[in-house]
């Protein structure tokens, strides 16, 4: 059954005609343009697909586009400012925290969530914050620095 | 067809026609500018090893073409093209750095255009780790060739004799007069020039380089952070349609008739039916997946007997010819000098590629010609593979390759790319295949399953007796014995590619294939001798290298970690390995923790030293050490392929456990200078000692020697059980 929902999408008013249990994820994909969020496995096992929905870490692949009805959804093409980047996508550049990419706005939203709950983590609580989200080409150890690092900063902008 | 439903105010400004110019029109643009053609003599083609990378079938030999590397526009704006793929390992940093020192101009006037069949010189694909060490010269030579043409007109337009002029920064120079000095665009403006290389230029020595030998950080990073970057998954075209593909529920299975008729009609879906190829498509990706379940399909009675439980022992009994690797002296003779000899059968499991990114594809086939974007790692051997299933001669199927999410081996065969192609041709419109999670467990070519037998003993005096090596199914790259044992046997039977007809599905190439189950064995079983000789694993394996890049990276490793001898069964759970692989020399040495209830085992610490000769990016090196690390934290420990009637059991991460943050242990690594030495591999090499160094360490904690990758929970639990009694206990 189609539906129309609507729900502000990087800080713009959308509306979408959509199958109401149709996942967020392919909605994003297809209908909306924005393919930064990745499919990785489809059953929020990887995190590729990880969306910020009002402030918390979603996988969008199991998320039906009704969940996100009248609430702030932000993708990895949101994240910036204008030209100005977000601390964290700053911090996986300076760390080259990435290698094939792939994984990248997921990790980079699911530790934006995670800091936004923890903002001074130590390195064990990163380890674990970031635990369910998979990177196969094994730039764990640099997104780990790269999120402490964006942290510090995050809370050197914030202090008065 | 009936248009779907869904619609969103943004949608028909996202989809632009991607139309990319034709090497003709590329050609025409840059008119204007200097071309540098390199035609690849026979000699140096061949000075690109061909790696037996995932070749199934013979790959035809590429033609005699002339293809430019690089043009330099008007603007003095360098672009070069190559058919190398970035799927994460670092070219598209490192190829323009090597270029931009070679010709002389700075990084950013640099752009590349990587594999695309259509604007880039042939390539056999990216893989074996020989982009740097192989084509690397190649690609220097062309630049290095470009600067000599430049310089030749820099002398002609500033009337001044060539061995007065040098270059800098994309301008030929007056060295007497540094303000007297023309652009390359502006000496380029106009000519077109073909030069084709036959005699390798001089390069520039390691002391003149400015660029190459610099970390620097990735170009593609911004555009991957901010999620710009395109993959394949990424492109739309107008009117394109997703496939939902029906797949067989085992290998071997085959499909009698299948019927459709609970597919509801009128809502965008496209069935196509062809040989071996039945699909559901429609314009949403998940609509078209999910209608493939109401197709009702009816298969021939398939079963196989194998499972991951029987498998070694199905692999060991079938008969396929076995070679000779290497020999030397009388094993029989080494043996009846021996003291004390050991033996042993190591066995490693199917493993699967999983790059996070799936084999995808995007097809338009228009016509008599097809343009393909493919997630690949082989864009010219796809190329054929598509040509040879459309029945389109190569000429006339293009395929460009955008950013690649993971490859590690599993992407050098592109059987997504022909199913786009079939389906484009069979429905008139562009079409995507995205393979599922579940589908490529499914169509994955896995590293093969393998077992290793090793007899070696030692003598008297504490050295190697014999080795009398025999490896069944992983191949023999990576069997270098390295240490000095004068009677010794090392033999093979069968490939990382096969052959067909005795695994259950389709095997082939994974990071550094063949070594991982090599070294595992190798170093294992060095271990044990170094005990039954009564010597410190690291004292005994510097007793045997006379082989000196191999001692430099041990000594190296051992001194940077700090190590004390030891002798048998430390309980501190240190581990050491050493390998080569890509002409890199690896020693790593590695800290674990067992609890023995449980039979976990937590890596603390793992310390890894390189000699790669010189290194292009060390920061791209050391972050290609470290992704070898951590990858190879899953197959010594977790990953395998379970499977039965002919298909895995596990088919996505829920049962397939990758490595993740909370493993992650301390890691450290080194790179040993070695500036006058060639470039070599480093993609693969830190890799391959990854389940030999944690085997080592989890019995020097334990007493417990694992036999078996992955060392799973279960495993060490049955390894402890089994362990000898400590004398006195």
């Amino acid at each position: 059954m189609t539906k129309t929902i609507s729900f502000t999408l990087n800080g713009r008013p959308v509306q979408v005609q959509a199958a109401a249990d149709r996942m967020l994820l392919w909605v994003l994909r297809t209908e909306l343009g924005l393919t930064g969020t990745k499919f990785g496995c489809g059953i929020s096992q990887c995190g590729a697909c990880t969306v910020l929905v009002n402030g918390q870490a979603v996988r969008s692949c199991t998320e039906s586009v009704l969940s996100v009805e009248g609430k702030e959804l932000v993708t990895i093409e949101g994240l910036a400012q204008g030209e100005s980047l977000h601390p964290l996508q700053k911090a996986f550049i300076q760390h080259d925290a990435l290698q094939c990419g792939f994984c990248t706005p997921g990790m980079i939203l699911t530790a934006y969530a995670f800091l936004r709950r923890n903002p001074s983590p130590s390195h064990a609580e990163v380890l674990a914050g970031m635990n369910h989200n998979l990177c196969r080409c094994g730039a764990h150890l640099r997104i780990v620095e790269a999120i402490l690092s964006a942290a510090a900063a995050m809370r050197g902008a914030s202090s008065p | 067809m009936n248009t779907p439903a869904f619609r969103s105010p943004l949608e028909a400004s996202q989809v632009q026609d991607l139309r990319p110019p034709t090497r003709r029109e590329f050609l025409k643009n840059c008119a204007a500018g200097l071309m540098v053609w390199v035609a690849f003599s026979p000699s140096l083609r061949a000075e690109e090893t061909p790696e037996p990378a995932n070749a199934p079938k013979p790959r035809p030999k590429p033609r005699a073409d002339f293809n430019a590397f690089l043009s330099i526009a008007a603007d003095g704006r360098v672009t070069c093209f190559t058919g190398k793929i970035e799927m994460g390992q670092g070219p598209v940093t490192s190829l323009p750095q090597m270029l931009a020192d070679e010709l002389d101009v700075d990084l950013d006037q640099v752009e590349i255009i990587m594999g695309d069949t259509e604007l880039c010189p042939y390539d056999q694909g990216t893989w074996g780790s020989l982009t740097t060490r192989s084509f690397g010269p190649l690609w220097r030579a062309a630049a290095a060739e470009a600067r000599a043409v430049l310089l030749a007109l820099g002398a002609e337009a500033l009337k001044l004799p060539q061995a007065q002029l040098r270059t800098q920064s994309g301008f030929v120079i007056d060295s007497a007069d540094a303000k007297n000095r023309i652009s390359y665009g502006q000496l380029t403006q106009g000519k077109r020039i073909e030069r084709h290389l036959s005699v390798a230029p001089d390069l520039k020595k390691p002391a003149d380089f400015r660029i190459v030998g610099k970390p620097l950080l990735r170009r593609d990073a911004r555009d991957k952070v901010t999620g710009k970057a395109k993959y394949t998954g990424d492109l739309r075209l107008p009117g394109m349609l997703y496939a939902g593909i029906l797949r067989p529920p085992a290998h071997g299975a085959k499909l009698l008739r299948v019927d459709r008729s609970a597919l509801p009609e009128g809502k965008g879906f496209v069935f196509i039916e062809l040989p071996e190829l039945v699909a559901v498509l429609h314009e949403q990706p998940d609509l078209a997946a999910n209608a493939v379940s109401l197709l009702r399909a009816e298969y021939a009675p398939f079963s196989s007997p194998l499972t991951d439980t029987n498998i070694y022992q199905h692999l060991e009994t079938a008969q396929i010819p076995t070679r000779v690797v290497n020999q030397g002296g009388s094993i029989e003779q080494g043996r009846a000098r021996s003291k004390g000899v050991c033996e042993g059968r190591y066995l490693n499991a199917y493993v699967a590629h999983a790059p996070i990114e799936t084999h995808t594809a995007l097809a338009r086939v228009e016509g008599d010609s097809a343009t393909v974007w493919a997630s690949t790692q082989n864009p010219f051997g796809a190329r054929d593979e598509i040509a040879k299933a459309l029945g389109f001669p190569n000429t006339k199927v293009r395929v460009i390759t955008p950013f690649v999410g993971g490859g590690f081996g599993g992407k050098a065969v592109n059987m997504q790319a022909v199913e786009a192609a079939l389906l484009s041709k069979a429905c008139g419109r562009p079409v995507q295949v995205m393979w599922s999670r579940e589908e490529e467990f499914f169509k994955d070519t896995f590293r093969p399953a393998a077992v290793v037998h090793v007899k070696a003993g030692v003598d008297e005096r504490g050295h190697m007796a014999f080795w009398h090596y025999d490896v069944k199914y992983a191949g023999d790259r990576g069997s270098d014995l390295l240490y000095d044992v004068a009677d010794r046997l090392l033999t093979a039977s069968g490939n990382f590619n096969g052959p067909d007809g005795y695994h259950p599905f389709p095997v082939g190439a994974w990071r550094a294939p063949g070594c991982n189950t090599n070294a595992f064995a190798r170093e294992s079983h060095i271990d044990q001798l170094a005990a039954l000789a009564g010597a410190d694993p690291i004292e005994f394996r510097l007793r045997h290298l006379s082989n000196p890049r191999a001692a430099r990276v041990l000594r190296a490793a051992a001194e940077l970690w700090g190590w004390k001898p030891s002798v048998g069964v430390s309980g501190r759970g240190l581990g050491v390995a050493i390998g080569l692989d890509a002409g890199t020399y690896v020693a790593t040495i590695a800290e674990v923790a067992v609890d023995q209830a449980t039979g976990k085992i937590t890596v603390k610490r793992v310390l890894c030293a390189q000699e790669m000769g010189l290194v292009i990016n060390p920061a791209g090196a050391r972050i290609q050490m470290e992704g070898c690390i951590t990858m190879g934290l899953g197959y010594a420990l977790s990953e395998e392929i379970r499977f039965k009637d002919g298909a895995p059991t596990d088919t996505n991460f829920d049962t397939y456990e990758l490595p993740r943050f909370s493993w992650l242990p301390r890691i450290e690594t080194h790179i040993l200078e070695a500036d006058n030495s060639p470039p070599q591999g480093g993609g693969e090499p830190a890799i391959i000692v990854m389940g030999g160094v944690l085997a080592n360490a989890v019995h020097d904690a334990t007493g417990a020697r694992l036999f078996e990758l992955p060392m799973t929970p279960e495993r060490v639990k049955a390894a402890l059980k089994a362990r000898p009694k400590a004398p006195g206990a």
